[in-house]
């Protein structure tokens, strides 16, 4: 009896995590639904242009990390240039409003999958010359690759140099200004949450995942790491350019300082790096807490640096104490928990088979 | 373009390479040493360039003098940081990691900065920074010998503490191999914090130079950071000369292109530059193929 049972109990310690209990996976699903439906009612209960204005804000840098994590948190690639297929996605929707005379209002919205469009076409040649390298020389090229759109915005004619475009006005009452762009990036943001789960799900993200771990031995498995990365670069463009679109359409403007800015690439990559990178929760988790405290920060206490100082501090304070972010830290304090109550009854039922062993030899 | 113009170009794209190259020495020997990309090395040299500000224009200290004290406190601040942060990242993913945490702290010196100086430009002032000399048939101000003079003198004094010390030595092999190293008896960590002190320090004087040769604000850094972080990959990293090459193939590229083609297409060039070679050889001009496993 105790022979045949042991590895059993010990499969279940160490195989739990990957298949979740059905309690769990109920838990999970019922907390997903309740989180979902506080976004949908969020902006009907909190009228304060203030707050909602925030949450736009923060539902784009959502949708930003979560496509980012697609490639730089499953393939482990860390991306510094994704500000390119946002500045793009936004140049595109307010040339194409402009050029083509789109009415302001939902209209603009329907050339948001266009945004999304150019960003990820934009995508191909960009991956194509990163991914020759690897590591720190990829940062560096995206990095450079950045810079190289940033000043064809300040220079080129039909981006309006540095004073930019502006977008069509849109005719939204001023109660209710901030819905639509709400409600908007919500469906782009639980359609990108869509795409990172079905890609983290699949066999093409089992690749990207490889890739991650050794990028050379998932080569020699047979892993066309060449196209899957060129792909995830691709898939991971799209949302950030759509969201882009719908960002600048909200502010209302844009110009080359805005539209490609470096403080994007790289709270992108905090955010997501806060939250979990690879996890399909953290980047979500990390773009709400650090978006929505920085946007309170600079309207609070604007002006004077005191907001860079709290904003810097706090980012040391969480790597320091959670190097893996919030979502790994978290689940790895669950797991310890576990695995130390499954050691605990382990010992508890071999305390009780070897006094019953005890026993029966009396 | 007169031949004239072409010359000059390209004696300032050497002597302002010089002084990158002094600035892309610091951020390359630190990841020769920790594997760390100091991101606020860009903002450092900002801070070295606040603080020659504040020691010429409140107390009245020079910009040279100055140095005798600017140094020192970068270096301190280097070894803080060290030991502050560096050394907490945990060794199989430090490079990333790295990139994050120095960006953080460069986040907040460029906070306090904001905070004291606001975002305003300042510029450096002394009698060298505005008076030039008339050497080949154009002006050359005499800041920008002196900052190439004091940048080549430190690059060999690196080079020759590098090469030529028993503390050189234990660097090179600190950052060759960190177990063999510790394994025949060298101070790693001690090393390693003297290492990133002077990789730090040398912020200060370039960024003396660069506060002399550029208007700046706390803002400054970021452009800063993407230069050197051209020149030091474009070098291949780790490596002290390639890092000089780099620096003034790059900066003639660019101050040709100011004058040959035009001022503001002249960065795109630089990055293009960068990217084209690199697509070509992942590994920089001077790199080993891969640096190391991480």
């Amino acid at each position: 009896v105790n022979d045949a049972d042991r590895p059993a109990r010990s499969d279940a310690v160490t195989m739990s995590p990957r298949r979740p209990a059905a309690s769990v996976r109920a838990l999970m699903i019922a907390v997903g639904v309740v989180v979902v439906a506080v976004f949908v009612v969020f902006p009907l209960a909190v009228t304060d242009p203030t707050a909602t204005s925030i949450a736009v804000f923060t539902l784009a840098f959502m949708v930003a990390t979560s496509a980012w994590n697609i490639f730089s948190g499953y393939s482990g690639y860390l991306a510094l240039g994704h500000a390119v297929f946002f500045g793009c996605g936004g140049y595109a929707v307010a040339l194409a409003a402009r050029d083509w005379h789109v009415a302001g209002g939902w209209p603009v919205f329907a050339l948001l999958p266009f945004g999304g469009l150019v960003a990820g076409l934009i995508a191909i040649p960009v991956g194509l010359i990163a991914l020759r390298t690897r590591r720190h020389t990829f940062v560096v090229v995206t990095i450079a690759i950045f810079f190289i759109f940033q000043l064809a915005a300040f220079n080129l004619t039909f981006t309006g140099g540095t004073s930019g475009i502006t977008l069509p006005f849109a005719p939204f009452s001023p109660a209710n200004y901030n819905q639509p762009f709400y409600y908007v990036a919500l469906i782009i943001l639980v359609l990108t949450v869509i795409a990172s789960w079905a890609v983290r799900r699949s066999r093409f993200g089992l690749q990207l995942l490889a890739i991650r771990d050794d990028e050379d031995r998932a080569l020699g498995l047979g892993v066309r790491t060449r196209r899957v990365k060129l792909i995830a670069f691709t898939i991971s463009a799209i949302p950030v350019g759509m969201v882009g679109g719908l960002y600048f359409y909200f502010v209302g403007q844009i110009y080359p300082q805005f539209g490609f800015d470096p403080l994007f690439d790289v709270s992108l990559a905090l955010m997501g790096f806060l939250g979990g990178l690879g996890t399909l929760v953290g980047p979500l988790l990390g773009a709400l807490v650090l978006e929505a405290l920085q946007q309170y920060l600079t309207q609070s206490v604007s002006g004077n640096g005191t907001y860079l100082i709290a904003y810097g501090v706090l980012f040391l304070a969480v790597i320091l104490v959670m190097p893996r972010g919030i979502v790994p830290g978290v689940s790895d304090w669950f797991e310890r928990r576990r695995v130390k109550a499954a050691q605990s009854t382990a010992a508890e039922h071999d305390a009780n088979v070897a006094r019953s062993v005890a026993g029966a030899a009396r | 373009m007169s031949s004239t113009a072409l010359l000059e170009a390209i004696v300032d794209g050497v002597l302002t390479g010089g002084v990158y190259a002094l600035m892309a020495a610091g951020l390359t020997l630190i990841f020769g040493v920790m594997d760390i990309i100091n991101i606020a090395q860009g903002v450092m040299v900002v801070l070295g360039a606040y603080l020659s500000y504040e020691l010429s224009v409140h107390l009245g200290i020079g910009l040279l003098p100055g140095l005798l004290i600017t140094v020192p406190v970068m270096f301190a601040l280097g070894v803080a940081i060290e030991f502050c942060f560096m050394r907490r990242l945990r060794e199989q993913d430090r490079t990333q990691m790295s990139i994050l945490v120095t960006y953080a702290v460069a986040i907040v010196i460029e906070g306090i900065l904001t905070a004291i100086f606001g975002v305003d430009y300042h510029q450096l002032q002394a009698s060298y920074v505005n008076s030039s000399v008339h050497v080949f048939g154009f002006y050359l101000p005499y800041i920008y010998l002196i900052g190439f003079g004091l940048a080549v003198a430190l690059l060999i004094g690196l080079y020759y503490t590098l090469y030529r010390t028993k503390f050189g030595r234990a660097v090179r092999a600190s950052l060759q191999n960190r177990t063999a190293a510790d394994l025949i008896g060298i101070d790693v960590n001690r090393v390693r914090t003297i290492s990133v002190g002077i990789g730090v320090a040398v912020t200060a004087v370039g960024g003396m130079v660069f506060g002399a040769t550029n208007a700046f604000n706390p803002n400054t850094g970021y452009d800063l950071i993407s230069r050197l972080l051209a020149i030091v990959i474009l070098g291949g990293m780790g490596s002290i000369g390639g890092a000089m090459a780099a620096a003034i193939f790059l900066l003639v590229i660019n101050d040709v292109v100011a004058v040959a083609w035009s001022p503001t297409w002249a960065p795109l060039v630089y990055f293009a530059a960068l990217v084209l070679i690199l697509s070509l050889r992942p590994q920089g001009l001077f790199g080993r193929a891969a640096v190391r496993a991480q």
